[in-house]
């Protein structure tokens, strides 16, 4: 049958006399690639509609296939293929090459000829195809009077990060096609006509796209540069190392250029089923935190008082450190796992076996944020073990859907590379349904329709959608389901209803690159490796078989939450934590006194942080950058990296973990890991594989859990205030943006949006106050509803968490001056 | 006058009447009376008509007309567009302009026509920004129809509801390029259209349209009030009828001569009182600029469609400038390149940079630099646009600079053996003779 289809679908060509036969509609440039012809071409990008600008790509066409030629050269870009039709390259015709020779002829007319000085000489298709099809000497010069160059300024800025020279663009305009077409960012168009003609931005309106920098990469010349890259290497120095992005969970395919141990830039890899062609600006230019002045480079050990020693952090040996670290956890009594939520998959299942099999704990949990019991369960339930494949939503799936809704997730925001992914299946058709307080911009941009939902009303709104007729939800939909719902009591269990009612698939998106393989890696309280429920007698025995001990603890863990908790109240004494910033979690506060008041705090880290100083040991820490690894998408999709530069003065956190593990293992507290290599633990990983037992089951919440679905504005027990939305913009005060300050200024600003009658009546600053604190941000009308506000939650001071109050919680709106 | 019966003025005939653009004084001579027995018709009837006629558009490519409307899809779901190419801009070209200050309702009642045949319910009128009093006049006119009955709802009890929209251009040559013109009418940057799709399929705002010259829609309502066999019966085998001859510069006198097409530049020359006093034609171009230039020895040639491509040049939009020998072909020829150069939209490379190139090498030999090897150079660069540029935009700037290159090779090398130009530019003038001795 689908060979049937496939075989009439084909078109038969023919291409300087190769018979080739491809889909229709494959526009003869892609054709002849079949054939092994490269046809020149700029304008042309196989993701954007084509444009025939250029003219590079001109063909002689002597059959159209229907027994007539075309009387003039074709470009082959924008020329579909027929059936019988008869093709001419320059490798054939005379005409074609003649054509090709003199359209780049006149491109060079105006090009400077700076290719000694530009960024894009070695790399650039102007100097490779002027060299494989262009003469050899250029006629300009030396015509007329000496032929006089059209000249620019030198470059001016579209954004604080892109710049463009304009003397070098060939106005192809791949970038403005792109920024049209792919993010729905128009912010750059051509300008004034004629050899004047160039890229413009309007004067209040700088090209402040997330997704700018892939202009940057797909440009044919030198025109867009960065102005963290400009100047700062040539591409023949550069060595390219592939790996996947650490900024969120959409796993997107990156190129690492490094140059002596240094990165220099990075780039889109190119993963047609993940990323395609494209990153995020900030998986693009967020890597100089790995290079910051305040990376921990040693370990350090704290000559505690009760020791005799003055209380300070003091450098260590390896060995020294793991000894103290081993020593000061077997005293503190009960220990918990803080791992975060950036650990590779392989690092996160080291946290996750030496709170099991070293410290005799389930207190272990990635979550360092918002978190819910009923999160738990349904991670458990629904989420664990699920990938392409196996019953998990994939990129390629929203393509094929019929509708999407986003639910406590704002993906232009909070996973880029997911957003592109479902603009592009926007503009074909799909519908896009938002259950959020306002219609962003990156909604818009997906022609999505909100159902505007108060937060914490969330719940209400997805049962709501059942039945629907204008939303379609039958069981080609999908619900992405954003980790913020964890702040919404009963969210999760309304999604699960909806799915089982209708058939939609559900997928949960976190936002951390490493949320997702740690919750295959088993760093949950009530989840060992491989979605062994902590629960089933019969999983851990497969676990402790596995790793050859005599049992796993059998007692659920306690959950991020309750580990803070438990070290305020002295139950837990140990605290082994990664890359945890109190100002993430749940109650800032909390966090940060039971950093304090735990009796020993071993630190893995990058750089310097507030848990840092206040651990008694603190291990170093390799970056993604200096490691192997493998971070697992939104989708359950593993994404393996190896390391691109051999990192000196940290080790993985698994190498890590396994040293203090060997030291109590000598101490007589359990075990040693067993590994010391990111190879040996993918060893390890790969043979205890995934529990094939009966997997957890969700347990919804009861109806007597989850508020009352009615509007929290009326029923909140009158108290005053609005309701407070927040989520993270894409490029804020995160500590993995820290270095580089073009990127940073690319931000969107902190403001507050408040409905358009607030701003009205308050002005144009506002002081927020909540339980915890009040911030004062310039404000912007939205069309919010009545008595819901909303902040991005990290764009300013310590962020909402720590000073304004938890989401969904009540906040004041008064009128300020900056 | 020499032979007035070879003209054959149908849409000048009024152009001397007393305020001849009012309504009054069209319907007094037979206006909307085309309209009246168009809405007895059938559309298909209609566009039968036109195609019966032979009428072929008269802004230059001389597509059939009846032909073109029947490519609009009836069953197509869309909306039906009718687009007037009111935005002349060709160098020489000065027809439309003059018809539609002097006649702007012979437009009208065209306009009206056509919908009524295409099924269209919007027009729209594009005419060239520059021309503000055109575009005040033709405003005036449809308003007058509107008054009248002729546009808005039920038109004279047919049923037929037609609306139409003058809009006024922002000032580029390219948006007479039809696909270029559609997209500034949609507000966007006016830059040619990737085709297909074909206006016919997705036009304006990606529905059906059929775009026409003025000239072409003009025609439209003496065809039906007499007959496709009356307009049929002007003209030649296949360049049916007749059209506005625009004669420029030097010649007695310059203006509108509207006679049936294959008639010869003697013909019409003879008609505006000969080439002007004591010189001879040396040059010209048969339809605007772009139209590869003649000189005197093509005189007798036939000016309809076959006639001129015969010639190697094509009829155009039958924009005739004369020059006589005080003209030097390289200096008109440079000042058409700078033309193009500045007008050429930017979207394509051949056009955008060669038009850049060849002003600088024409501007050189004008002055007597470069060499010879610079004329094969300059055909060359031609080689490399004509054909290989995105729109006919590219194509017409090699026109005149082939061509005159063919006929008068020896006139570039002059000026390279003269060290310049070897022309007294003053003589070329209109006032050449005439100035006042200080």
């Amino acid at each position: 049958m689908s060979d049937v289809e496939q075989r009439t679908d084909l078109v038969s060509v023919t291409i300087d006399g190769i018979q080739v036969s491809v889909p229709r509609d494959t526009l003869v440039i892609r054709a002849a690639e079949q054939v092994g012809v490269q046809i020149p071409r700029f304008c042309d990008h196989p993701l954007l509609a084509p444009v025939g600008a250029c003219r590079q790509c001109l063909v002689d066409v002597p059959d159209a296939g229907n027994g007539r030629g075309f009387p003039k050269p074709q470009a082959s870009c924008t020329l579909p293929v027929a059936e019988g039709m008869v093709v001419q390259t320059q490798a054939t015709s005379e005409v074609a090459d003649k054509a090709q020779q003199g359209v780049m002829e006149f491109l060079l007319v105006n090009h400077p000829l700076d290719c000694p000085v530009c960024d894009k000489g070695g790399e650039c298709p102007l100097q490779n195809q002027a060299m494989s099809n262009g003469r050899g000497e250029s006629r300009f010069a030396g015509s007329g009077s000496g032929g006089v160059k059209r000249t620019f300024p030198k470059p001016i800025n579209l954004s604080p990060q892109v710049l463009l020279d304009r003397e070098r663009c060939i106005v192809c305009q791949r970038c403005t096609r792109f920024a049209e077409e792919i993010p729905g960012d128009p912010f750059i168009a051509l300008v004034e006509r004629g050899a004047q003609q160039q890229i413009g931005i309007a004067e209040d309106a700088p090209f402040l796209s997330y997704f700018s920098g892939n202009t940057i990469q797909i440009c044919p010349v030198g025109a867009l540069t960065s102005e963290s890259y400009r100047f700062r290497s040539r591409p023949f120095d550069l060595v390219s190392s592939p790996s996947v992005a650490e900024h969120d969970a959409c796993g997107a395919a990156i190129r690492v250029d490094h140059r002596r141990g240094k990165v220099m830039r990075r780039l889109a890899g190119n993963d047609p089923e993940v990323n395609e062609e494209w990153i995020t600006d900030k998986d693009r230019f967020a890597f100089t935190y790995a290079t910051q002045p305040d990376r921990i480079t040693y370990p350090r050990v704290r000559d505690r008082v009760e020791d005799g020693g003055d209380g300070s952090l003091r450098p260590a040996s390896w060995p020294e450190a793991f000894a103290v670290a081993a020593r000061g956890l077997a005293a503190a009594g009960a220990c918990a796992v803080l791992p975060g939520g950036r650990v590779t998959a392989e690092d996160a299942y080291a946290y996750a076996k030496l709170a099991r099999v070293s410290l005799g704990t389930n207190d272990v949990d990635f979550r360092a944020r918002p978190l819910s019991a009923e999160e738990e369960s349904f991670l458990a339930g629904h989420v664990v073990l699920t990938g392409p494949g196996d019953g998990g939503v994939t990129y390629a799936d929203l393509e094929r859907a019929s509708s999407v809704v986003l639910v406590g997730l704002e993906p232009e925001e909070e996973a880029g590379t997911l957003f592109l992914r479902l603009r592009k299946a926007s503009r074909r058709g799909l519908r896009v349904v938002s259950i959020a307080p306002f219609a962003t911009r990156g909604l818009r941009k997906l022609s999505g329709t909100l159902v505007q939902t108060v937060p914490g009303r969330e719940p209400g709104a997805l049962r709501e959608l059942l039945g629907h007729a204008d939303h379609g939800i039958d069981s080609r939909a999908v619900v992405l389901l954003g980790e913020r719902l964890a702040t919404v009591p009963g969210a999760y269990t309304a999604a699960a209803e909806l799915a089982a009612r209708t058939g939609a698939r559900l997928a949960w998106v976190p936002r951390r690159a490493g949320d997702r393989g740690a919750l295959e890696a088993g760093c949950l309280p009530s989840l060992l490796p491989g979605g062994r429920p902590v629960a089933d007698a019969a999983a851990r025995v497969d676990a402790a078989t596995s790793w050859g001990v005599e049992s796993v603890p059998e007692t659920p863990g306690r959950d991020a939450d309750a580990i803070v908790a438990a070290l305020l109240t002295g139950e837990v004494g140990g605290l082994v934590v990664g890359g945890v910033d109190p100002d993430d979690t749940a109650d800032p506060d909390a966090t940060r006194r039971a950093v304090e008041a735990a009796r020993f705090v071993v630190a893995l880290e990058l750089r310097e942080t507030e848990v840092t100083r206040a651990a008694d040991v603190v291990f170093p820490v390799t970056p993604v950058v200096g490691k192997a690894g493998t971070f697992v998408t939104w989708e359950g999709r593993p994404r393996p990296f190896e390391a691109v530069l051999a990192e000196a003065g940290a080790l993985p956190d698994l190498r890590v973990l396994s040293g203090i593990a060997e030291e109590l293992a000598r101490l007589g507290r359990g075990a040693p890991l067993g590994f010391r290599t990111v190879a040996e633990v993918r060893a390890e990983m790969a043979e205890i594989g995934p529990w094939d037992g009966e997997r957890a089951t969700f347990a919804p919440m009861s109806a007597l859990d989850t508020p009352s679905t009615d509007d929290p504005l009326t029923t909140a027990g009158g108290a005053p205030g609005s309701v407070l939305a927040t989520w993270k913009q894409l490029l804020d005060d995160g500590a993995m943006q820290a270095g580089d300050k073009h990127l940073a200024a690319t931000a969107r600003p902190a403001v507050a949006r408040v409905p358009r009658t607030v701003l009205d009546a308050l002005g144009p600053v506002v002081t927020l106050t909540g339980d915890r604190g009040s911030v004062t941000l310039p404000a912007e009308a939205a069309d919010l509803p009545d008595g819901v506000v909303w902040v991005p939650t990290r764009s300013s001071g310590r962020g909402v968490l720590a000073d304004l109050a938890s989401p969904g919680a009540r906040v004041t709106v008064k009128g300020a001056e900056l | 006058m020499t032979a007035p019966d070879t003209l054959t003025p149908v849409l000048t005939a009024t152009w001397a009447d007393e305020r001849s653009w009012t309504l009054d004084s069209y319907t007094a001579s037979g206006g909307y009376e085309g309209l009246r027995r168009a809405l007895t018709m059938s559309p298909d009837d209609v566009i039968a008509e036109v195609k019966d006629s032979g009428l072929r558009g008269r802004g230059g490519a001389g597509f059939p007309t009846g032909m073109k409307w029947g490519f609009i899809p009836q069953d197509n779901p869309k909306p039906k567009y009718l687009v007037v190419n009111a935005d002349e801009s060709e160098p020489g070209t000065c027809k439309d302009v003059p018809l539609m200050m002097a006649s702007p309702h012979t437009l009208v009642e065209g306009v009206i026509i056509s919908c009524f045949a295409i099924r269209a319910h919007t027009a729209f009128i594009y005419i060239r920004g520059e021309v503000l009093h055109v575009v005040r006049r033709v405003q005036a006119a449809v308003a007058e129809a509107y008054a009248a009955g002729h546009l808005g709802r039920d038109i004279h009890g047919s049923g037929f509801d037609l609306d139409v929209v003058v809009h006024a251009g922002a000032g580029a040559y390219i948006c007479g390029e039809e696909t270029a013109l559609l997209e500034g009418l949609e507000g966007r940057r006016g830059q040619p259209r990737l085709r297909p799709p074909f206006p016919a399929v997705a036009g304006l705002y990606a529905s059906p349209t059929v775009i026409n010259n003025v000239e072409s829609i003009a025609s439209v309502p003496s065809i039906v009030r007499h007959g496709a066999a009356w307009f049929a019966s002007m003209g030649t085998e296949k360049s049916k009828g007749f059209g506005i001859f625009s004669l420029s510069g030097h010649v007695t006198r310059p203006g509108q001569y509207e006679a049936p097409l294959g008639i010869t530049l003697r013909e019409l020359i003879g008609l505006a009182g000969g080439i002007r006093e004591g010189h001879e034609l040396k040059f010209w171009t048969p339809g605007g600029s772009s139209t590869p230039l003649l000189t005197a020895e093509h005189l007798d040639l036939p000016l309809d469609f076959e006639g001129m491509a015969a010639a190697g040049t094509m009829l155009g939009t039958r924009a005739i400038q004369l020059f006589d020998e005080t003209t030097c072909v390289v200096r008109a020829v440079l000042r058409w390149t700078e033309f193009y150069k500045h007008e050429s939209c930017g979207k394509c490379t051949p056009c955008r940079e060669g038009t850049w190139w060849l002003v600088q090498t024409l501007a050189a030999l004008e002055r007597g630099q470069g060499s010879e090897a610079d004329l094969d150079l300059l055909l060359d660069q031609c080689d490399n646009i004509l054909g290989r540029s995105f729109c006919a935009l590219g194509d017409g700037a090699t026109s005149p600079i082939t061509s005159s290159i063919r006929f008068f090779r020896e006139e570039y090398l002059a000026h390279l053996t003269h060290g310049g130009c070897p022309f007294d530019a003053a003589r070329s003038t209109a006032w050449a003779g005439q100035e006042a001795l200080a």
